[in-house]
């Protein structure tokens, strides 16, 4: 017995291997505020949000199938919630069951089996109550077939077996166990066995040959009698306790994985209500095959920066269709790096079933989404900062494949602009070449323009929006790069209306390129 | 032709008394520390007796060279492995015996005894019956089996035998224990519970679980209740329990006497050949040696120290080889060079290659021929200071004088190092002495020396110079080789190493 709502045939396996960049794509993306607003302060939920955001299917039957799910959860989320709390509670309640010092004897792993296994089936009757009230209300195929599945095989008729089994196996009657004899006589291939019914006919038993029955009776005062009496009783239960405690382990499972299928529906759900506070939109994407080249969507937002200011944000429409490279250039704190996580949330969120935040979105899948960002924090070093980053660039170019989605934020820009266009140029073309799509955020108008000017038909250029008065819409364009990124403005607007500053780091700037020149003529 | 042993094919040639104290040479050759690690894992067949006693006949030795021969034969060699755990499981029953108290289950374990004796007695006869077997001896000794398993007795004992297993495999009985209250009866095929419970919770199946099964401390011992069970099953099965009872009542003394000593001694060939087969691993060859007592020319190609080989094999490195050879009059190895080069090694080569041959054993070696001697000496310098520098020259007189009296023509002598805390002098004249008594004796002999004068003694004597890297001569190849000691090889390769030979000099020294 399978929940099956992750996938329509194999578990979901929280213990899978996530994308060796996981972290760059938490911290580049800001995932963790994505999986917060799932977890809702549940620790579990939060980490299964963040395995399954992070392992990205790419096959659209199984994006599909958990649309739909998510969808039934959506209409049904009380109901959702409530099966989800069945299996919490199975599984809290097994725990506090003591299992103590006397595992080692087949008696006592048989008690406590009896014992949990009775908190279990009481548990499966509520899962089934539900089920036999709810089911009517869900129409993905998930859900259908896991109400389906419970209504088959928790009928009542199982139900009366197991409880009769629990009585059973309390021994009222005593333990028959069936032996035969190996090396030295010795008893040996002990099985519990259960004893005929009695419910033979008189005549039957009067006619019956009387098989001789022998026995005896070992004294109270015995004690290593008494002891080896047990023993020889352990002996015969100890498989059957085997079993019982298996099969509760196997229904333990069971709920395990049922929690943890809906974790994941939990998890949306609890976003989904975050965003309806804020009156953002959501929508179902609609994913395009492998290596079909599709990206266009209306009012795609960053879903992390909304969460965090906490209020409906300007969303850019974009058409990227037969589009490989999508180069983004514009003014400074213009919206670039925004627009950037919200292309990178989506493709995640669509890969794995979930809603996106845009009115529309349709993209194709990617085998693999991989960031390389700007790192802010070292600065001070800049040749140590261009090492840093080519070395990144390595390990990404050591698991891409292709196929991938690789989003570059202002990459080796750390040094002069014409070699860092020249190193981008290169890894740009050979990724390229490899079918991987790329979008690439820069400041550096040589690398964007260059090209731009070759009026490639897979290339698109997009800018940040900035109006005449110099006023940001945060909204992105599709437009020919530019040749300033507006520092100007944003220095102005922090130092106040003050060209000469300005024009000082301008200065700056070229005594820097002085020095360098008069080193060079000395050497 | 009837079997004897399979050590000996003739009764008169047997060991007349099996000693335990090893020959004197054994620890100056490192003979002691093959023979300990060859016999290690088979101290129950106290096999060091047959290791420590050499032969005298030339056919002695082909009779145990074509049973090495034949076991060389994998297949063989396991079976009859095989069959030597059989046997030990069954001499472990039998052992167990004494120690246990009830009467059912000493029976029984003397009924498995039995059982396992007899299979492997018959799987013995089957695996030799289809090994094409060369040797006289195993040949013999499977016609033994053959006659042994048609007998009257064997057929009778291995009948009742199966018998009464069968009966007993049989007996499935029932117990219900309530309480403190045991009831006994036959098995009335009620379904096994632990199915039916597993059945029932089969749709909940996920991965693979815990095995919560308790492992029970088994004892071949019986305590009181179950010993109690066991006499009410008896009379559940009286007719069987009668059956065994009078089996083993009647056949106390069942294995047979023969069997048991080629169990024993059959480990000779065994042992042996598991512990060359560990050192051919890492490469290293053996060969039968051609065995000769008219002539002394000896030789043998690639051959090494068996000991040293040994414990290189632990590492999964291989020794250096050597070769050497005598020819027409030539008698005795001078092995001179530098220090740590091989030559001790090389002497015990040679005396070790000689005892193992003759005691029937194929030896290190790609091709070797050896001399059927008489008595072997050896003469190693002790380790122990002695202060009293004449003391110790003086026992070594006597003790070469003990050796030289009792040295027939052929007997083999290996010295090594003597005469070295007497003066150069004392040294060469002394060494010149010996030399002329042993090459009047005309005995086969290693010597290694420092004394480089010995090396022209005649054209009985052969030199061998322990080898070096030329350009790096601290590095020492442990290559012994026959070449003249004109006492140049090493100076030269010393000069090498800092550039004064003729050559450098010439192509230094700026004109």
């Amino acid at each position: 017995m399978k929940a099956f709502l992750m996938y329509r045939d194999r578990d979901f396996d929280l213990q899978q291997k996530l994308p060796s960049n996981e972290q760059a794509l938490i911290q580049d993306l800001e995932l963790n505020t994505l999986f917060g607003a799932m977890a809702s302060d549940d620790k579990f939920l939060f980490e299964v949000a963040e395995k399954a955001v992070l392992s990205s299917l790419n096959d659209l039957n199984t994006i599909q199938y958990r649309q739909n799910i998510l969808k039934d959860c959506i209409k049904n989320s009380s109901v959702v919630r409530n099966i989800y709390e069945i299996a919490v509670q199975a599984i809290k309640s097994e725990k506090k069951v003591y299992f103590g010092f006397f595992s080692k004897y087949p008696g006592a792993i048989l008690s406590r089996s009896i014992e949990v296994l009775q908190i279990f089936v009481d548990m499966l009757k509520k899962l089934k109550k539900v089920s036999d009230e709810h089911a009517d209300k869900f129409e993905s195929e998930g859900f259908t077939t896991f109400f389906a599945v419970l209504n088959k095989e928790l009928d009542d008729e199982y139900f009366d077996r197991v409880q009769n089994h629990l009585r059973e196996l309390k021994f009222h009657d005593g333990v028959l166990i069936s032996a035969e004899l190996e090396k030295g006589n010795k008893g040996t291939n002990y099985i519990l066995r259960k004893p005929h019914d009695k419910k033979q006919s008189w005549v039957d038993r009067i006619f019956a040959k009387k098989p001789p029955v022998y026995s005896f009776t070992i004294s109270d005062r015995d004690e290593s009698g008494n002891k080896a009496l047990s023993e020889l009783r352990d002996r015969g239960i100890n498989l059957v306790a085997n079993s019982l405690a298996q099969s509760n382990d196997h229904i333990l499972s069971f709920f395990n994985m049922l929690r943890a299928e809906l974790a994941f529906y939990v998890g949306c759900l609890n976003l989904h209500s975050r965003l309806a506070q804020i009156e953002e939109p959501i929508s179902f994407p609609l994913p395009a095959i492998l290596g079909e080249l599709r990206h266009s969507f209306k009012g795609l937002y960053d879903l992390c920066l909304a969460l965090s200011i906490r209020r409906k944000i300007v969303g850019n429409n974009v058409n990227a269709d037969d589009k490989s490279l999508v180069i983004i250039t514009g003014a400074n704190q213009g919206g670039k790096s925004t627009f950037l996580r919200s292309i990178g949330l989506a493709q995640l969120m669509m890969q794995c079933g979930m809603f996106v935040p845009a009115e529309s979105f349709c993209a194709n899948v990617c085998s693999g989404l991989f960031t390389h960002y700007k790192r802010e924090e070292d600065t001070a070093m800049n040749s140590g900062k261009l090492d840093e980053e080519l070395s990144r660039m390595s390990d990404i170019a050591d698991n891409i494949t292709s196929n991938s989605v690789l989003l570059f934020n202002e990459s080796f820009a750390a040094t002069n602009e014409r070699e860092g266009s020249e190193i981008a140029r290169q890894i740009i073309c050979a990724l390229s070449e490899k079918k991987i799509k790329i979008f690439f955020v820069t400041h550096s108008y040589e690398f964007a323009h260059g090209f731009y000017d070759k009026k490639m038909k897979n290339v698109i250029s997009l800018r940040a929006e900035r109006q005449t008065d110099g006023k940001r819409t945060f909204k992105i364009i599709e437009d020919k790069p530019l040749q300033t990124s507006y520092g100007e403005d944003i220095y102005n607007k922090i130092f106040g209306a003050d060209t000469k500053g300005a024009s000082k780091s301008v200065s700056a700037n070229c005594g820097q390129n002085k020095i360098d020149r008069e080193n060079e003529s000395v050497l | 032709m009837t079997f004897h042993n399979i050590l000996f094919e003739k009764a008169e040639d047997s060991i007349k008394g099996e000693t335990l104290e090893a020959p004197a040479f054994f620890v100056d050759l490192n003979l002691d520390q093959i023979i300990d690690a060859i016999t290690a894992d088979k101290q129950e067949y106290n096999l060091k007796p047959f290791f420590y006693t050499s032969l005298s006949n030339i056919d002695t030795i082909k009779y145990r060279h074509e049973i090495m021969q034949d076991l060389e034969n994998q297949a063989l060699f396991e079976n009859i492995k095989l069959f030597a755990q059989k046997m030990r499981t069954m001499r472990e029953y039998l052992a167990r015996l004494d120690k246990l108290y009830y009467k059912y289950l000493k029976e029984r374990w003397f009924l498995d005894a039995v059982e396992i004796y007899c299979d492997s007695v018959n799987n013995l006869l089957h695996d030799l019956s289809l090994a094409d077997l060369k040797s006289r001896g195993l040949s013999a000794f499977r016609e033994y089996l053959t006659n042994y398993t048609n007998s009257d007795r064997f057929i009778l004992l291995q009948t009742e035998m199966k018998k009464i297993t069968a009966d007993l495999s049989e007996i499935k009985y029932c117990l219900l224990i309530k309480g403190n209250h045991i009831k006994v009866r036959k098995y009335e095929s009620e379904i096994d519970y632990s199915a039916d419970v597993e059945e029932t919770f089969r749709k909940f199946k996920q991965g693979a679980v815990k095995d919560y099964r308790v492992k029970f401390h088994e004892s071949p011992e019986m305590n009181h209740v179950e010993a109690k069970v066991l006499d009410l099953v008896a009379q559940l099965y009286p007719d069987t329990f009668f059956n065994l009872d009078n089996f083993c009542t009647k056949n106390e003394n069942y294995s047979d006497k023969t069997i048991g000593i080629f169990d024993r001694e059959i480990q000779f060939y065994l042992a042996y050949l598991e512990f060359i087969a560990v050192i051919k691993q890492t490469g290293l060859k053996f060969c039968y040696p051609q065995i000769v007592t008219a002539s002394k020319e000896v030789y043998d190609y690639e051959g090494f120290d068996l000991a040293l080989a040994y414990k290189f094999s632990a590492k999964k490195s291989s020794v250096v080889c050597n070769d050497f050879y005598l020819k027409d009059k030539e008698r005795a190895f001078v092995v001179t060079g530098p220090n740590q080069g091989g030559k001790t090694t090389f002497a015990r080569t040679f005396g070790q290659l000689h005892y193992l041959a003759g005691i029937g054993c194929p030896v290190p070696g790609r091709k070797a021929q050896l001399f059927l001697y008489d008595k072997l000496f050896t003469h190693f310098e002790k380790e122990e200071n002695i202060k009293n520098l004449r003391g110790k020259l003086e026992d070594d007189l006597v003790r070469i004088y003990d050796i030289l009296n009792r040295a027939t023509p052929d007997s083999i002598i290996i010295m090594n190092e003597i005469f070295t805390s007497t003066t150069l002098a004392d040294a060469i004249f002394l060494s010149k002495k010996i030399m002329e008594k042993i090459t009047q004796l005309d005995l086969l002999c290693v010597w290694v020396t420092f004394v480089e004068e010995l090396v022209s003694s005649g054209d009985k004597t052969v030199s061998m110079i322990s080898m070096v890297v030329p350009q790096n001569p601290a590095i020492r190849t442990y290559k012994i080789q026959r070449r003249p000691a004109d006492g140049l090889a090493y100076a030269l390769s010393i000069a090498e190493k800092y550039r004064l030979t003729y050559n450098h000099l010439k192509e230094r020294i700026k004109s």
